[in-house]
């Protein structure tokens, strides 16, 4: 979708009324429309046709692209690379940082650098613990955690102020997230932790990979309750699986994300397991839209990013939307 | 160690309350405390601290004490040393993402704030981030600078 007032590609759209960004990605939730986010893979290169490649691959499907920052600890090019080619040519990107390799300082230059680009969406993450990925020996940083650096970023931005108090002239115009697991234990918890986030400053929410609809249920009706998406938005995550032993190996391997049995049965009981991995993840969504107060669905394909037109399409989940996209 | 960990989560009440007895009874010899010199005072009442908070809690000593707000378990034991709440890769046993073998601490810390209860639902406070410079450092001591409203 074009807006009214829509810039020439690396330029940003006008901030307006009630919005804390120029970005499109914070129009689009906020004017009520079920949004439609994906997670780039970044390269290990230094080409930045391997990034454009990558990002092409989602024209006309999303209305904003996650930069990961070396999820999973594994070194890859970096979020801020990934953000600042792909603003210049006019995607929404969602900046994410972790605690993980940078204190106070570089986070906040970081963060000046980032909306000088273009950027205008930050998602703060904790980050996963160095030990998970290729370079265990290296050191943790954890500064700051993910709600004290949503603190942060949203005092730079409407108090103008380092946090050492140091005015910053002109403020970065951001829309601030934060990630939601309501399938960690302790599962009580989860919903005051996102309270907590959406009190420090977060605006949207992106929640871990969504297998479980009957928890996902159960989480949202107690946010709902809690008053909390009246705040913020939220985006369940969603994803194809590409066989049962991928889904086991995930569920073993990969901290935090619950797959149940019938999951990896349905897999397991298909002909063509990659292709019932996408039906899954279309179904999902569907189920997923059937939720009170879920504001769109955040698509993390690893290695399966050429399928999500599919999903999207399939899914219906633009109700016939058409996302901005680059001139051919 | 862990089994102490454990039982001093599961007697968070009382185990707070112990300690605003003894806050308490501290802040009313502060003026004494002052005369000699917190700077002074430091080091000692980092040592005590250091045995009983490293005993009973297995506290890594951030000089900077969220026990109270975070169920009396130690947030400084989390791997990401994470002080508002559990990270996201927390398994689906309670165990750790980066340490499988411990429970997470934040699991710990949630049942610890339960026995606590309502009316100090403390842990859903926003923690704000660590000082670095006062590790090491006399958290009581600094708790009651901060009860006369000085900067600690």
């Amino acid at each position: 979708m074009k807006f009214d007032d829509e810039p020439t590609p690396g330029e940003n759209l006008p901030v307006l009324p009630g919005h804390t960004s120029p970005g499109r990605f914070e129009r689009v939730l906020r004017a009520g429309h079920f949004a439609v986010t994906a997670e780039i893979a970044p390269p290990d290169s230094a080409d930045p046709a391997d990034v454009y490649e990558r990002a092409a691959l989602f024209d006309g499907y999303v209305d904003a692209i996650n930069a990961t920052d070396s999820s999973g600890a594994n070194c890859h090019m970096s979020s801020m690379g990934i953000c600042s080619l792909l603003t210049r040519r006019g995607y929404a990107m969602i900046l994410q940082q972790s605690c993980r390799d940078r204190n106070r300082i570089a986070m906040q230059g970081d963060i000046l650098g980032a909306a000088a680009m273009g950027v205008c969406n930050i998602l703060c993450l904790s980050g996963d613990g160095v030990q998970s990925g290729d370079h265990p020996e290296a050191k943790p940083v954890f500064d700051m955690d993910s709600i004290s650096a949503l603190g942060m970023v949203r005092h730079m931005r409407d108090e103008q102020q380092f946090l050492s108090g140091r005015a910053i002239s002109a403020p970065p115009r951001l829309f601030l997230g934060g990630a939601a697991n309501p399938f960690a234990p302790p599962l009580d918890f989860r919903p005051h932790r996102m309270a907590k986030k959406i009190a420090a400053g977060a605006q949207f929410i992106q929640t871990q990979y969504c297998f479980d609809i009957e928890r996902m249920k159960t989480f949202m009706a107690q946010v709902r309750d809690m008053g909390l998406l009246e705040k913020a938005y939220v985006l369940a995550g969603v994803g194809p699986l590409a066989s049962a032993k991928a889904a086991e190996w995930i569920r073993k391997n990969v901290a935090g994300v619950h797959i149940p049995d019938e999951v990896i049965k349905r897999l397991a009981g298909a002909e063509d397991q990659k292709q019932e991995g996408v039906n899954l993840c279309i179904d999902l969504i569907e189920q997923i839209r059937e939720i009170e107060g879920v504001s769109g669905a955040h698509i993390m394909a690893y290695r399966m990013e050429d399928r999500i037109g599919e999903i999207v399409t399939r899914s219906n989940a633009l109700d016939g939307r058409a996302p901005w996209q680059p001139a051919p | 160690m862990k089994a102490i960990r454990l039982w001093s989560a599961r007697n968070a009440s009382w185990l707070k309350k112990c300690y605003a007895v003894m806050e308490g009874t501290l802040a009313l010899f502060n003026p004494l405390l002052k005369a000699i010199g917190h700077e002074r005072l430091d080091k000692p009442f980092a040592a005590v601290e250091g045995v009983v908070k490293g005993f009973l809690f297995d506290s890594q000593s951030c000089g900077q004490c969220s026990l109270g707000e975070t169920g009396m378990a130690c947030p400084m034991n989390c791997p990401k040393t994470l002080r508002n709440g559990p990270c996201g890769g927390v398994r689906q046993n309670g165990g750790c993402e980066i340490k499988p073998e411990m429970t997470c601490v934040w699991v710990n810390a949630w049942e610890g704030s339960q026995k606590i209860g309502a009316p100090e639902d403390t842990i859903k406070i926003i923690q704000p981030p660590v000082d670095n410079r006062l590790k090491g450092r006399s958290a009581w001591l600094r708790a009651l600078r901060l009860r006369d409203g000085e900067s600690a």
